[in-house]
């Protein structure tokens, strides 16, 4: 049973709090009111992703490379590699595995961008188009 | 701002005939680097509407920004060939009290993305837009560059040098940022007769007038010699497309419209593709720099949440990857 807040809902609530008072700010305090909320957005995903996003992106390097490995310590590994030409973009597997890894981490910095090759996704409304 | 207030009524009757003094000063945005204040001059047939673009700190310009000096010389240059730009009123002379800084006249009109590529008032113009911006750019692309002007010169290499250089100060291990690195080094183009470039050219330094189109082409101070496709090819990279993803020139137009625009057959899609992921691999560098730069405490906030942009630059790098495959 859950007696406590969780941290995903603290993060909520402040940025329920900082949605409300932007409007009431001067310009610039507004715009960074905005730049925090956007920021504890991150937080909040971050907290809810970031465990399994980390998990999937040491199992898919492992497998690129052939061998087990603490997350960074693979990571490195693979940016030796591409640096001394041992991958390139048409190694087996290389852009699949980069592409996961990355849209992983996508969703957590900015779930809302778009960029081509993307299948489907939200269409904005007229309402914010006219913001 | 009292001193800028009383050192630009000083100058009034040199900014506009009649100038009498000046009225609704307003800084508009402001870093380290570089302000930007809007005011207009009093006269009486009307207030001038004029801005006024300053250094603080001459030491503060980034080593790749040209002086306020050059940027009026580059604005005049272009201007006279017939690019749309800002008006140059006056670069400010050391008696005028201003520090190193130009005015020029305000052009109406919106800069601002997101509303450039969504909002209903461009519809009619959006269709317009890649198609004159390929006319402006070559238009720049035609000056020569101004006698006595100095400017970097820097080639696909010279780019990869400086930015390679950047990402490994920075201490960070990107692998998409790495693959991209070495791939365009791999298929560098060749070699090309430099021009004039803008070197910012994008949707956001822009003033779009939804009527007209481009009003005028801002912010010079990043203005270099090099491949002209530099130019084309930052002008479609994703993260100035502001959401609409689909419409790669600046989030408004296609490919096909921006080159018929240039009108040049040498210029290919191929070479704009090559640029737009130097230019992504760029940005993604800058975001990085954002991210480790040191900063802590308020300051910290903007320049995080732009090292958070990383990622968007590497999908868009695998984009394009995927695609040339």
């Amino acid at each position: 049973m859950n007696t406590h807040p969780t941290a995903g809902e603290l993060v909520a609530a402040v940025s329920a709090f900082l949605e409300r008072i932007a409007p009431m700010l001067p310009p610039r305090e507004a715009f960074m009111a905005r730049v925090a909320q956007n920021a504890l957005g991150i937080v909040g995903r971050e907290i809810a992703q970031g465990p399994a996003a980390e998990a999937d992106a040491r199992a898919r390097l492992a497998e690129l490379l052939g061998h087990e490995g603490a997350v960074e310590a693979l990571n490195a590994e693979l940016c030796k590699a591409l640096r001394e030409g041992d991958f390139d973009a048409d190694s087996p597997g290389l852009l699949e595995t980069l592409k996961s890894i990355t849209l992983a981490r996508l969703a957590v910095d900015q779930p809302d961008y778009r960029w081509r090759g993307e299948a489907g996704g939200p269409t904005r409304t007229s309402a914010q188009e006219s913001t | 701002m009292d001193d800028l207030a009383a050192a630009l009524s000083r100058l009034a009757p040199q900014l506009a005939p009649g100038g009498t003094g000046i009225e609704g000063l307003v800084q508009l945005s402001g870093g380290a680097s570089l302000q930007t204040f809007a005011f207009s001059v009093t006269t009486a047939e009307g207030p001038v509407p004029l801005i006024l673009r300053r250094r603080p700190n001459p030491g503060a310009q980034s080593a790749t920004a040209v002086p306020l000096a050059t940027e009026a010389a580059l604005i005049a240059a272009a201007g006279a060939r017939g690019a749309p730009v800002a008006e140059l009123i006056r670069l400010a002379e050391p008696d005028d009290g201003l520090g190193e800084a130009l005015i020029v006249r305000r052009v109406e009109g919106e800069t601002l993305g997101r509303r450039i590529v969504r909002h209903e008032r461009f519809v009619a113009v959006r269709p317009t837009l890649a198609a004159q911006c390929g006319r402006i750019l070559r238009t720049i692309h035609d000056t020569p560059p101004p006698e006595g002007v100095r400017l970097a010169t820097s080639d696909a290499h010279g780019e990869l040098d400086r930015y390679e250089a950047a990402y490994r100060a920075t201490g960070a291990e990107r692998p998409v940022l790495e693959l991209a690195l070495r791939h365009l080094r791999r298929h560098a183009p060749a070699p090309v007769e430099p021009r004039l470039l803008h070197g910012d050219f994008r949707t956001g330094n822009l003033m779009v007038d939804p009527e007209h189109g481009v009003a005028a082409v801002l912010d010079w101070e990043l203005a270099h010699i090099g491949d002209p496709a530099e130019d084309l090819g930052w002008l479609c990279v994703n993260s100035w497309r502001f959401g609409a993803a689909d419409r790669p020139v600046g989030g408004f137009g296609d490919y096909d419209a921006l080159l018929e625009g240039y009108g040049d057959p040498s210029m290919t899609r191929e070479r704009i593709r090559y640029w737009q992921m130097l230019g992504s691999l760029k940005w993604g560098v800058m975001c990085l720099m954002m991210f480790t730069g040191g900063a802590s405490g308020e300051a910290a906030l903007e320049r995080h949440v732009i090292g958070r942009r990383v990622s968007e630059t590497e999908i868009d790098i695998l984009a394009l990857l995927e695609e040339a495959r």
